[in-house]
């Protein structure tokens, strides 16, 4: 018993490391496989704060760019709503809209990294929930993960964990969005059929087939595509229509159909 | 708290915020974010309970993860660092770190730059090997070490150079 507390004691630097890393390694493999860590994460009240006064200094910075941003917005949708069929406006109330949308700040950017996250000053208290869908002015971000009191954490397109479902605008083929992980402007469109016309230019954009973003937003351009190794299905490449490292001002998108449909959905696999 | 102590925590609390409200923003040419927090294994003082220099490596990986939303890659990372640093100290100084009156006045600027391109290399191998998780992307893995590395040494060295002892 003395030779192994001897032996311990003598070695307790190793033994310590070795406990160290094997807490950090089972923190990082359990949310490698499945979602963010649920306890480190920055939509905690203390990161989340400091990444608040660090993006309340910044802001200054770039104030005049997205105020014109914002102006190009408002023309576009002042256009529409102006062009729109009378009768089309007159059932807008906002208490029967499916997806209620609500504007955001993004305090925290990353785009370096395989996996990126980012942060929003938006949280429970203000009706953010996972999985609600993030967008910008040139289109989609991201899916919401984790949630705290003022905060909410995004789970970036650019995040070789996101699978989003989105189509080829004028012929509706859909597939999966996802990341490579090797150019921060370029995301990739799989499982598109063989068959299907393809024109480099084309606008791709979300599907109607999740319940997490409405369908018709635009996410990018084909830049180029190719068949995958078994020549069934295109690979294709897609660059995205938003600056990923430029976004300030986001809006979140939430579904209220949404809990009724993964609910049909959870019975049907059920049985 | 006596001086040392309190210098050790200044320097976390600046170093995390430099890090993750300045560098990890930066983008350098894309997307190199030099992880400059590196330094602090460096300042910090070469006498010291090893155990409790790991305890600390660790939380200031830790918290910087919970910044970045890293999982705990950089706890990893730094708590090596920690760990490794008198094999690193050994083998840039020799035995004679190991004297009491020895300190970095007496040794010379290659011996310090190499001292930190060995922490700052320990750190970041480990760091994007975690992070890429595949050895499936080794040649991608080797250039984020180097490219981040080499960004990441310039500016430490630049901050050292800057926040050294007048003494010297």
């Amino acid at each position: 018993m003395q030779r192994i507390i001897n032996f311990i004691l003598r070695f307790r630097n190793a033994f310590l490391y070795g406990f160290l890393v094997l807490i950090s390694l089972v923190m990082t493999v359990r949310s490698h496989s499945y979602h963010q860590s649920k306890f480190f994460n920055s939509s905690k009240w203390i990161s989340g704060s400091v990444y608040g006064w660090g993006a309340d200094m910044s802001a200054y910075f770039g104030l005049r760019q997205e105020n014109q941003k914002l102006l190009a917005e408002n023309e576009r949708l002042l256009k529409l709503l102006f062009n729109a069929p009378v009768d089309s406006i007159q059932t807008m109330d906002s208490t029967f809209l499916q997806f209620p949308v609500m504007g955001a700040r993004l305090i925290k950017n990353s785009i370096a990294s395989p996996r990126n996250y980012l942060t929003i000053d938006k949280g429970e208290q203000q009706g953010v929930h996972q999985d609600m869908g993030v967008i910008a002015l040139g289109g989609i971000l991201g899916i919401v993960e984790n949630v705290s009191n003022n905060y909410a954490t995004v789970q970036s397109v650019l995040n070789t964990k996101s699978n989003i479902n989105a189509k080829i605008k004028n012929s509706q083929h859909f597939g999966s969005l996802i990341w490579n992980a090797k150019d921060h402007n370029t995301v990739q469109l799989i499982d598109i059929p063989r068959l299907v016309p393809l024109v480099v230019g084309d606008t791709i954009v979300t599907g109607g087939m999740s319940s997490i973003f409405p369908e018709n937003i635009p996410i990018g351009t084909i830049k180029k595509y190719e068949l995958n190794p078994s020549r069934t299905y295109y690979n294709i490449e897609v660059s995205l229509f938003n600056d990923m490292g430029n976004i300030r001002n986001v809006y979140i998108i939430g579904n209220r159909d949404r809990e009724e449909i993964m609910a049909l959905e959870e019975r049907t696999t059920n049985e | 708290m006596n001086n040392a102590a309190f210098l050790t925590l200044v320097r976390f609390v600046f170093l995390v915020l430099a890090q993750v409200l300045i560098f990890n923003s930066l983008n350098f040419l894309g997307t190199v974010n030099p992880m400059v927090y590196a330094i602090f294994f460096y300042w910090y003082p070469l006498k010291t309970n090893r155990a409790l220099f790991m305890l600390i490596g660790f939380f200031l990986g830790l918290t910087i993860d919970i910044f970045s939303d890293t999982l705990a890659l950089n706890a990893i990372a730094s708590l090596t660092v920690a760990y490794a640093r008198p094999v690193i100290l050994r083998f840039c100084f020799g035995v004679n770190y190991e004297f009491q009156n020895f300190s970095f006045k007496n040794t010379t600027k290659l011996q310090r730059l190499t001292f930190l391109a060995l922490l700052v290399l320990i750190h970041h191998l480990i760091f994007f090997s975690l992070e890429v998780f595949s050895f499936a992307h080794f040649l991608l893995i080797l250039r984020k070490v180097f490219t981040t590395g080499l960004v990441t040494l310039v500016l430490c060295a630049l901050l050292s150079s800057l926040f050294s002892p007048k003494t010297e």
